[in-house]
């Protein structure tokens, strides 16, 4: 890949970025209250609250804030917690890996079921078991997760009693080595799978395109008159039917994290969502604040990946 | 075999779907537009015994409040239609504008605008909609905002792309050279023609913006003065174990109404841009 290619890519990145701090920062100032109030409760005098703005730097003006801003974001310092006291970049990274898993989990799960199907839809195109496919795809896409995730409470967790219906870990067990690996995987079961249903109809339609384009072009034509057979002319397809699987992971990274919160939230998973949906009730700005910040640099980065990984895998992206 | 039916099983299953998609949103605007006649019931009055499972006084059972569950989903279709349609010509108005601006003009300023549509569309609508109405206090006005100004990208880049081929087609450069104004040419010729290939992408849109609603409601940010299907299913959290008809009937209201949209798309889709790729795919 021409390293023109990478350092034009990455330069777009910065005002990306700077972007969605801009955004942040327009937002806090536009909404209604004193945050010297905000910070400091409702019974202070006016010394109180003097004290408050110049300790904080409230009393500075707007660009020197933004300035400031800018620069405690650059140096990952997302402010302080007004709950828990300490800086919300820590309250985050605690809650980090447990959202990490379960989207890692459900992406790859969707990844590799979708393509399966999507080849399996492909080859059997307008036969009852490609208008199944379909037809699943269609319902699972326009299904909320959240509802699926209530749906599978319900059932498979309640019902039938097979999986726990919240949490990550057993709280009666103290399990230490492969059990506790055990319990998390069985605790991460449900919620994976929900999650993953949601982004599989997508890879599943997209893959079920792809392949049925590729079948259909001179290449798959004359790998078929050699006397291939269709098994390796599928295999052919496949490198190009991918392309549009890989660079929809991007632009979708936002809309898995919002499932993610949701299915958290239904499981009581003890990830961001979690952490979220307490600052919601706690009105903990600074933690909203900071996991908007993070999510829309995460889906910056993934944008990022998707379009290197789309333009080492297709040669005329890089020298266009 | 009667006519009908041979031409239902005969006919291509996407036909089937674009039906399916125009009875589901049809079905969606007129329980919305109906709801007082259909479920006559005040969705926030308490009118049985709590959580008593669906039955002939209660069609879909009473929440843990004794609410009617029929009048909540009924009226909550309004709620959902009234955001849609509010977002939807807020996002449609903003990305056919700059659509427009920028596949005419070229140039710098299509530069400068698609780099804008690319920022918004990174930006995630989720996130920036909890930290709104967390600021600002729950209200439909302040949700429709949010998501209305951050939606109209997907708009903006098909307006954008059909201005763009339609701009040095001859119709237009004759338009021109009759001495009619830029601005005239652009609402009367190029417009018109843009218009079909945006249609798709506002249903399929509008789906997105309905679960997007429901999830916000889902979270407890929903308008605690409207009655919606993401706050009934919220309500039905604590009570998984007991009243499973509180989480089902919401979140199927839900579905139907995004699956009547994405069906919507696709069959518009085929209809007016039937060389194109399925929306709903990307």
């Amino acid at each position: 890949m021409s390293p023109c290619y990478l350092l034009r890519r990455l330069l777009q990145v910065v005002p990306a970025v700077a972007g969605i701090v801009l955004l942040a920062f327009v937002v806090i100032h536009t909404a209604p209250g004193d945050p010297a109030v905000a910070l400091g409760g409702e019974h202070g005098d006016e010394a109180y609250y003097t004290f408050i703005r110049a300790r904080f730097g409230l009393d500075r003006p707007l660009p020197e804030q933004l300035l400031t801003y800018v620069t405690s974001v650059l140096r990952g310092d997302l402010g302080q917690s007004y709950v828990h006291g300490r800086p919300v970049a820590h309250v985050v990274a605690e809650r980090l890996p447990a959202t990490l898993l379960l989207v890692g989990t459900a992406l790859a799960l969707s990844s590799i079921a979708g393509v399966v199907l999507g080849i399996f839809a492909a080859r059997r195109a307008d036969r009852p078991a490609d208008l199944a496919v379909r037809t699943a795809a269609l319902l699972g896409h326009a299904t909320p997760s959240f509802w699926l995730a209530q749906l599978a409470a319900i059932t498979l967790a309640l019902g039938t009693g097979l999986f726990p219906v919240q949490g990550i870990t057993d709280p009666r067990q103290s399990w230490t080595g492969w059990r506790y690996a055990l319990d998390v995987l069985h605790h991460l079961a449900l919620p994976a799978l929900v999650l993953a249903a949601g982004e599989l109809a997508l890879t599943t339609r997209l893959t079920r395109t792809g392949v049925l384009e590729a079948l259909g072009t001179d290449y798959a034509r004359t790998a078929r008159a050699k006397g291939l057979p269709e098994r390796a002319v599928v295999r052919h397809a496949l490198r190009n039917a991918l392309l549009p699987v890989v660079t929809v992971i991007g632009g979708r990274f936002g809309m898995l994290c919002t499932g993610a919160v949701l299915v958290e939230t239904v499981f009581a998973w003890p990830g961001l969502g979690q952490l979220m949906l307490s600052s919601i009730l706690t009105r903990d700005i600074p933690v909203l604040l900071g996991l908007f910040v993070l999510v829309s640099i995460a889906v910056i980065a993934a944008n990022l990946l998707t379009d290197v990984a789309y333009a080492w895998l297709d040669p005329r992206v890089r020298y266009e | 075999m009667p006519g009908w039916t041979r031409a239902f099983a005969t006919s291509d299953a996407r036909v089937t779907g674009g039906a399916v998609g125009v009875i589901l949103t049809l079905a969606l605007v007129i329980v919305a537009v109906f709801a007082g006649v259909i479920a006559p019931v005040d969705p926030f009055a308490s009118v049985g015994s709590p959580l008593s499972p669906p039955s002939r006084a209660h069609a879909l059972g009473t929440d843990d409040l004794g609410r009617n569950l029929l009048a909540g989903v009924v009226h909550g279709a309004r709620t959902s239609l009234l955001v849609v349609l509010s977002v939807t010509l807020l996002a449609s108005a903003i990305g056919v504008t700059i659509g427009a601006v920028a596949g005419y003009r070229a140039g710098g300023t299509d530069d400068v605008l698609m780099r804008l549509t690319e920022f918004v569309q990174v930006v995630p609508r989720f996130f920036l909609a909890v930290l709104v109405i967390a600021l600002f206090g729950p209200g439909l006005d302040r949700l429709v905002l949010v998501l209305g100004l951050t939606s109209w990208p997907a708009i903006a880049r098909v307006v954008r792309a059909e201005t763009l081929s339609l701009a040095r087609r001859e119709f237009v450069e004759a338009a021109h050279a009759l001495g009619a104004p830029a601005a005239r040419v652009l609402a009367r010729h190029v417009l018109p023609n843009a218009l079909p290939a945006a249609v798709v992408v506002v249903s399929v849109n509008a789906g997105a913006v309905i679960l997007m609603e429901a999830g916000l409601g889902f979270i407890g940010l929903g308008d605690p003065h409207a009655i919606s299907w993401g706050y009934l299913a919220y309500n039905a959290q604590r009570f998984l174990r007991v009243a499973w008809w509180m989480a089902l009937f919401p979140g199927a209201a839900i579905a139907l109404a995004v699956l009547g949209l994405n069906l919507l798309g696709d069959g518009l889709n085929d209809l007016l841009a039937p060389h194109a790729r399925r929306l709903t795919s990307i």
